[in-house]
């Protein structure tokens, strides 16, 4: 035996679905805090099996529940589209196709109180499990069970060991890292998973690495 | 351990339960400490038990409106002293389908092992604590024997229904319940084991055939089913009956079974009950989204 039983037993949750309604609450959490603020308003795109089934599932509630900050075993999730009025978060939602994605995927395109605005693609794999896919059409691969970098960069000698140093002078642990490139010298994004968050110091030290051309950290769910 | 006969010769060897093997293994691979995982297992006990009477209530309807006050109308049965299968078998079944009452409109449960299966377990294991007037510490070792089977199952084979059928949601959930209940009722390590393999092979075959792709149709109703067969096995099992093919193997043919299973009939809406004449009115009442 390997997993935790607590796998098997749970999670505790708001049914009736842990992909559709567990994991949907998770991705519009994840999104608020990709966004970095409270949701003035959300236009979200449902596809395949979401569009399909996620009316009988609460699909819609349960991203607005995520989207206004409650977690998946919140009582109050069967309410969420009411509380979202009372709150002034407008969500606005549309059947599409989002092309050869997942299944159970969403496209939420939000705008925060404070004016900022992004783009977030995401799918829920199943047991209450998701994965962001990309922000602002960047590709990333982000779970929300870690700290997440993800960052882009020009491939050159080095540039992973740049990038983990300045880590380790924080005493950043790596969980689990990839680093993928579309060719040598070319573009390559590297995916990072630490045990421990990255103060923003930190991030803006990486950001400043000259061969370094995009840098995005998003915080862990839990 | 890759076996449950692995943690029932290991329960033997101790002289413990096989409760309290799992506890010590789910120590060993987390990190937690003996307190803070039964912290977390009395958390989902309590949590079982607010849907068992959040459902009996009878309050409950499921967005679909497919769903819903079944839990309360067994109840009522029971109470006015017409009931044919008794106290015990009732009380199991209607809690069953109170807990996934709830799961369907969207209250709050504990998923054991999924959530389309979350009555099973506490149904059955409620039930049999009340009948035995069990002390709540064991309710909660009884907890982790039944974990520890669904971990095993769920490195054999699967629990999931897109991936094995009903079979592996359902399936599982009974012999669950069953081990644990064995285990609640003072039977021995094997007598689980016996006990799960029983119910398990019950279930062999059993499709995932959601109408509209609801965890509604039949899956509320196929808790309180499930129950009654968990009890049963428990009850088997402790008269010593032995189940011929042991637990591992019964889950080994669980997983063939699920692997040779068409893509229809796992989880997709696509056959069986869900494309009944019914299941497509249902359907289609259903499908679609118009939201605010």
């Amino acid at each position: 035996m390997n997993s935790s039983i607590f796998d098997m037993l749970g999670p505790i949750m708001v049914g009736p679905s842990s992909s559709h309604t567990a994991g949907a609450v998770r991705l519009g959490l994840m999104a608020r805090k990709i966004l970095g603020s409270k949701v003035k308003q959300a236009r979200i795109l449902l596809h395949g099996s979401f569009a399909e089934t996620g009316k009988g599932h609460g699909t819609h509630l349960a991203l607005t529940a995520g989207l206004l900050g409650m977690l998946p075993d919140d009582e109050r999730i069967r309410f969420a589209d009411r509380i979202a009025l009372q709150e002034g978060m407008q969500v606005f939602f549309e059947n599409a196709n989002l092309g050869e994605v997942h299944p159970n995927s969403v496209e939420f395109f939000l705008t925060g109180t404070n004016g900022d605005q992004v783009k977030i693609r995401g799918c829920s794999i199943g047991g209450g499990r998701i994965q962001i896919n990309q922000i602002n059409g960047f590709p990333v691969e982000c779970t929300g069970e870690y700290p997440t970098l993800v960052l882009q960069y020009a491939d050159s000698p080095g540039m992973i060991a740049e990038i983990t140093s300045i880590l380790a002078s924080d005493g950043i642990n790596i969980a689990q890292m990839r680093v993928s490139r579309e060719g040598r010298g070319r573009r390559a994004l590297a995916i990072i998973e630490t045990d421990e968050s990255l103060k923003n110091e930190l991030v803006e030290q990486i950001r400043r690495l000259a061969k370094m051309e995009r840098v995005m950290f998003i915080e862990a769910l839990n | 351990m890759r076996t449950y006969q692995q943690l029932v010769d290991k329960a033997v060897a101790n002289q413990s339960k096989v409760g309290e093997i799992v506890l010590a293994q789910e120590t060993e691979i987390t990190g937690l400490s003996k307190e803070q995982a039964i912290i977390k297992m009395t958390r989902n006990y309590q949590v079982m038990q607010e849907a068992v009477e959040q459902g009996m209530t009878g309050q409950w309807r499921s967005l679909s409106g497919l769903v819903g006050g079944d839990a309360a109308r067994l109840n009522n049965l029971r109470l006015s002293g017409k009931s044919l299968l008794g106290n015990s078998l009732n009380m199991a079944a209607a809690r069953a389908i109170a807990v996934a009452e709830v799961n369907a409109g969207m209250g709050r449960i504990v998923a054991a092992p999924t959530a389309g299966s979350c009555g099973v377990l506490p149904g059955v294991l409620l039930t049999v604590r009340d009948i035995l007037n069990a002390a709540e510490q064991d309710v909660i070792i009884a907890l982790f024997t039944a974990a520890g089977l669904g971990v095993v199952i769920a490195e054999k084979a699967s629990v999931s229904g897109a991936e094995g059928g009903c079979q592996a949601e359902i399936g599982s959930a009974a012999a669950m319940a069953a081990a644990a209940a064995v285990e609640l009722a003072g039977g021995t390590p094997e007598q689980t084991a016996d006990a799960a393999a029983l119910a398990l092979k019950s279930f062999l075959g059993l499709v995932c055939d959601p109408v509209a792709g609801l965890v509604e149709v039949p899956c509320v109703k196929r808790n309180a089913m499930a129950a009654v067969i968990a009890l049963t096995a428990t009850e088997m099992a402790l008269a010593g009956i032995k189940s011929a093919i042991p637990v591992d193997e019964v889950i080994e043919a669980m997983s063939s079974i699920g692997r040779s299973m068409p893509c229809s009939l796992k989880e997709t809406a696509q056959g069986g009950l869900a494309t009944t004449p019914t299941g497509e009115i249902i359907r289609n009442r259903t499908t679609g989204l118009t939201i605010i």
